[in-house]
């Protein structure tokens, strides 16, 4: 990967086959050079060198010597860290929730599509998608603020308002029980992103030609019928691309929907921790850095074996949407 | 689910008159979609006006009766703290507002310098460029590494660069951009530019740039969207209370309220006045999310049409 970089520091290296050709060449492109020098500068900081220090997942980190002076530990921050039931846990927890959010936002996103699609007024429609898309622009402090008023234990609004008048007494202490999580969390992550695939959906509906819709209709076919024999089979290249693209990240979680909505709280790990919020707690909170490190590469190979496969997928699908 | 029934009354669509045209849906059924619609609208506002009511409400009435939104009594003391402390406040919306338009501003022209030679396909070495900034999209070395690097190597903990660089290029805006570029800026126009005698620069500011407008606003309003909405960056490397931005002050003060009443000025001014001042943590909490909501609030409707138009843009044309 450093090639690249040397590339732009040295205006003339020996890459074409005489002098004058490679001049040529530099004076037509050497433009395009500079213009990209800042960009790759940034990627060698930001995201190339820090790869390198991926290294510290093999080492046993002494702060006072620096990452490189440190020894070398083999596989060992691996073995601890599956040996522990943490392993387990945050993977089957990181994958779960993630495979529940893209059912959810394939169902959902679709269903939402096609009724802001029957609409018959655009301007409620617009109105409507206008509120829905709302929570997507939010900060996750936000929804957690929002969130916290409604499940506040002793005076939130489902506790003190919503449970009385439903007939039911019993308090719920939601911060302190994992067993509520696993529903709280894909509710919120619905209500918080839907609006975004929805409106993926419908554009991908508006942009299927009405005259299918009318032939079907002097047909016969019913509503639910086309629905079912023209739009979802034409839509199916967007559902395909946009699923993938969330099935190639499922090793990565939302950080702010597991670290800020569940406030953080140790009581409900067992169900709220994901590989991201075990990693930054290694990283900040117990200063386990080889341990941290080693689940973060955890996460970033399998991560990288992941997107590469669901690429390689879209690509068989439709060409134009791969990302390389 | 709800499609389903609704779609039922389908018979009805010739049979009970004036569909508008054939492509429309029967009028009980676009009742009950209009129905389920405001229900769903509903749930999306009412959390805001829940917050937005409580930090109104007398703290008393609060902690009595819980969240309400039809408390029994009202009040401004909540608002009342926040005002004897704005200074903290509004030092924290500078910085926001400073790191988001620096950022958003600088992402972009890095971003599309680097998109511009990657669109040509007459440069022999795009496909290696493309590739290493693909790359960054599938690996990454993750948290500890990359913490490491911004706080042994670069020394950047507690100074708003640090705010400001993480986000600074994303593979994915990149991509979007140089597909925009290659699809929408015609080769003849960069030839001809070419042809008149302008340098690539030229070209690329003053033909390129201008035609790639809808794809600049709409990657500048999601980088806007990442620096405005950014807390993560702060908790991970300001600990000092000078460099705090606005949602990192929201997070703060949800967490716990000692970090409103110890870090404020307020706090100590009022103490010395009235020591059995009980500070008004609920409703105080509420008004401080309701202060870090209202800007957003009111760019939303602006924003949101850009948005939509932006997404869809780019999602039905890779």
């Amino acid at each position: 990967m450093n090639q690249p970089v040397e590339a732009v520091q040295m205006p003339l290296p020996a890459a074409g086959n005489s002098r004058r050709q490679n001049i040529g060449y530099w004076r037509k492109y050497g433009a395009f050079y500079l213009m990209m020098t800042p960009a790759l500068l940034f990627l060698l900081i930001n995201n190339y060198l820090p790869m390198i220090g991926s290294v510290i997942a093999f080492k046993n980190v002494n702060y006072q010597t620096g990452v490189f002076q440190s020894p070398w530990i083999g596989w060992k921050n691996f073995s601890f860290l599956f040996s522990t039931s943490d392993a387990w846990n945050i993977t089957k927890n990181t994958i779960i929730y993630n495979a529940v959010f893209i059912i959810l936002n394939l169902i959902i996103g679709v269903a939402l599509a096609l009724l802001f699609n029957a609409m018959r007024s655009r301007r409620l429609a617009k109105f409507h998608q206008t509120m829905m898309f709302l929570p997507y622009f939010l900060s996750w402090i936000i929804v957690t603020y929002l969130v916290y008023g409604f499940l506040n234990p002793e005076i939130g609004l489902i506790n003190k308002s919503l449970l009385p008048s439903l007939g039911i007494q019993q308090s719920f202490d939601w911060y302190s029980d994992p067993k509520y999580w696993p529903y709280i969390l894909p509710i919120v992550n619905t209500w918080k992103g839907i609006g975004y695939y929805a409106v993926f959906y419908l554009a991908a509906i508006i942009g299927i030609d009405k005259e299918y819709y009318e032939a079907a209709t002097i047909d016969g076919a019913s509503k639910w019928r086309q629905i079912q024999s023209i739009t979802l089979p034409l839509i199916r290249p967007v559902v395909i691309v946009l699923t993938m693209l969330q099935v190639g990240r499922i090793f990565y979680s939302d950080f702010g929907l597991f670290y800020q909505v569940t406030r953080n709280a140790g009581a409900l790990y067992d169900t709220t921790l994901v590989i991201d919020t075990y990693v930054y707690q290694g990283l900040i909170v117990t200063g386990d850095f080889g341990m941290s490190s080693a689940a973060g590469l955890y996460q970033a190979v399998v991560g990288f074996i992941l997107v590469f496969v669901s690429n390689l997928i879209i690509r068989r699908i439709s060409r134009e949407d791969a990302l390389y | 689910m709800a499609t389903l029934s609704m779609k039922n009354t389908n018979g009805k669509l010739k049979a009970g008159g004036k569909p508008r045209s054939v492509t429309d849906i029967s009028k009980p059924a676009n009742t009950l979609i209009n129905i389920f619609f405001w229900i769903y609208s509903a749930l999306c506002i009412i959390p805001f006006v829940l917050v937005l009511v409580v930090s109104f409400t007398d703290e008393k009435t609060v902690l009595l009766n819980g969240y309400s939104l039809f408390p029994e009594k009202l009040s401004l003391s909540a608002y009342d703290f926040l005002l004897n402390d704005w200074s903290s406040i509004v030092r924290s919306y500078g910085i926001s507002i400073f790191v988001t338009i620096i950022g958003t501003v600088l992402s972009i022209v890095i971003m599309a310098l680097f998109a511009y030679p990657i669109s040509r396909r007459d440069f022999r070495q795009r496909g290696l460029f493309s590739f290493i900034m693909v790359f960054t999209i599938l690996f990454n070395a993750g948290l500890v590494p990359f913490y490491m690097m911004y706080t042994q190597y670069l020394h950047l903990q507690n100074t708003l660069a640090v705010l400001i660089l993480p986000y600074l290029v994303q593979g994915f805006f990149v991509l979007v951009m140089r597909t925009f570029f290659t699809n929408s800026v015609p080769t003849e126009l960069i030839e001809s530019g070419k042809i008149d005698g302008a340098g690539e620069w030229r070209i690329f500011a003053q033909i390129v740039l201008p035609l790639s407008l809808p794809v600049l606003a709409s990657v500048g309003l999601l980088c806007t969207l990442n620096y405005w909405n950014d807390w993560y960056l702060s908790m991970l490397f300001i600990n000092d209370d000078t460099h705090i931005n606005i949602q990192y002050r929201m997070y703060k003060a949800l967490q716990d309220m000692q970090f409103l009443s110890s870090n404020s000025t307020a706090y100590a001014a009022i103490m010395r006045q009235n020591p059995s001042y009980q500070l008004p943590s609920e409703t105080v909490r509420m008004a401080m999310a309701v202060v870090g909501i209202g800007p957003i609030i009111f760019a939303y409707p602006f924003f949101q049409r850009f948005f939509i138009e932006g997404l869809t843009v780019g999602a039905v044309k890779g």
